[in-house]
């Protein structure tokens, strides 16, 4: 009798078990088919970082923060830890930006509810040869339209008594 | 393999006639271009000196400017971004008119750095004068200092921005003598379409470099920083105002 219960048992731990595992793929599944929860990270160019991805996660923001002051102040414009160079191979090919729905940083950076300060000045878009962007003008993030409304928004606020 | 006398004198000859003629007849400086990873040093000074004589009733340089740098306008001129503009002054006693760009005028002691309070405003080692718009918070003590009112503000969201020229709402701007093309070892998008444009009217170079082509242009006539009387040591020059 014993032995029959922890058969059961058993198999009741093995199916709980392999649910817990298709749970997230289920998950991650409807999240991308959906495309409203987790981030997209999709890297479209080369086959790695310029470091481990682990350290790019947490410290990303950092170093690029150290090289807009090189370049700003001192001129120095290597390319490694560049905006530009991020841009570069992370902008998604269809939208030609790193913004959008499925934008390499705007999809985290939503999901983590941090908001990116870059691109209100900064070009989303790789530059081909020194020549501009063709899908910048189209504002493929409609980045342009959430600026304008929260600014309107922000106006609308501050008039208030 | 021997040289015979007459051989090597005539070699030399054309060596030292070379050198001699060479320099100083280039209208265009050519920056010694820096490696990416070397920052830009106080050995160099940036300058431009422009020749108003030569200086025709033209906009080239100004279209350049905003093609290499991506700004643009939006019918409002009192408040449109103009990083250079053509001033056209007039003589009222003779009715004589002359027309010149003005810009940015990248002084050695930069008023509009003086009074910044938070320090985007500041003056590279090279001399070039920039606002670090990440620290800019749009105060526009800058544009009230400059006596040249060489700077912008930006008051519409941007687009189009290029890589090298970012631009944004909130924030005040101004020529920067095309620094990024500086630190690549070319020369200002204005003086390049000038050039190219045959009026030849601007010249580009470094003013530390005794053999630079700006300083023998300098030293071969009269030229004047607008508004002398500030002592701003400007590093654009004019000839013929």
């Amino acid at each position: 009798m014993q032995k029959i219960r922890l058969m059961v048992f058993g198999a009741l731990a093995v199916a709980a078990a392999g649910w817990l595992a298709a749970a997230p793929v289920l998950a991650a599944e409807t999240a991308s088919a959906k495309s409203a929860i987790g981030p997209v990270i999709k890297t479209y160019k080369g086959d790695k970082c310029v470091e481990p991805t682990e350290e790019m996660r947490r410290n990303h923001m950092k170093k690029i923060l150290h090289q807009r002051d090189e370049t700003m102040h001192k001129g120095i414009r290597t390319r490694k830890y560049s905006l530009k160079n991020c841009i570069d191979c992370h902008a998604d090919p269809k939208t030609n930006s790193v913004l959008g729905e499925n934008g390499f940083c705007e999809s985290c950076h939503e999901y983590a509810a941090v908001s990116i300060d870059c691109f209100t000045c900064h070009s989303s878009s790789p530059e081909k040869n020194g020549q501009p962007p063709k899908a910048a003008s189209t504002d493929p993030a409609g980045l342009m339209e959430k600026t304008i409304s929260s600014a309107v928004m922000g106006t609308t606020n501050g008039n208030q008594p | 393999m021997s040289l015979s006398r007459r051989e090597f004198i005539g070699i030399g000859g054309g060596a030292i006639a070379g050198i001699t003629l060479a320099p100083g007849l280039r209208l265009v400086e050519l920056a010694r271009a820096r490696s990416p990873e070397e920052a830009a040093t106080q050995m160099q000074r940036w300058g431009l000196l422009i020749d108003i004589g030569r200086c025709q009733d033209c906009d080239v340089c100004v279209t350049a400017c905003r093609t290499e740098n991506g700004w643009y306008g939006h019918n409002r001129p009192a408040t449109d971004p103009q990083w250079i503009r053509k001033v056209t002054l007039k003589d009222n006693q003779t009715g004589y008119v002359e027309s010149l760009p003005v810009l940015c005028q990248h002084c050695e002691e930069p008023p509009c750095v003086d009074v910044c309070p938070t320090g985007a405003s500041f003056k590279r080692a090279d001399g070039i004068v920039l606002v670090d718009k990440h620290i800019c918070i749009g105060c526009r003590y800058c544009m009230m200092a400059c006596p040249y009112k060489a700077r912008s503000f930006v008051h519409e969201d941007t687009i189009n921005q290029k890589s090298y020229a970012p631009r944004g709402k909130g924030t005040v701007e101004s020529c920067t003598l095309c620094v990024h093309r500086v630190d690549a070892g070319k020369i200002p998008a204005c003086v390049e379409a000038c050039t190219k444009d045959g009026n030849q009217a601007m010249v580009f170079g470094d003013l530390k470099d005794p053999n630079s082509g700006i300083n023998k242009h300098l030293a071969a006539g009269p030229s004047t920083p607008l508004r002398p009387d500030l002592n701003l040591n400007t590093g654009v020059r004019y000839r013929g105002v």
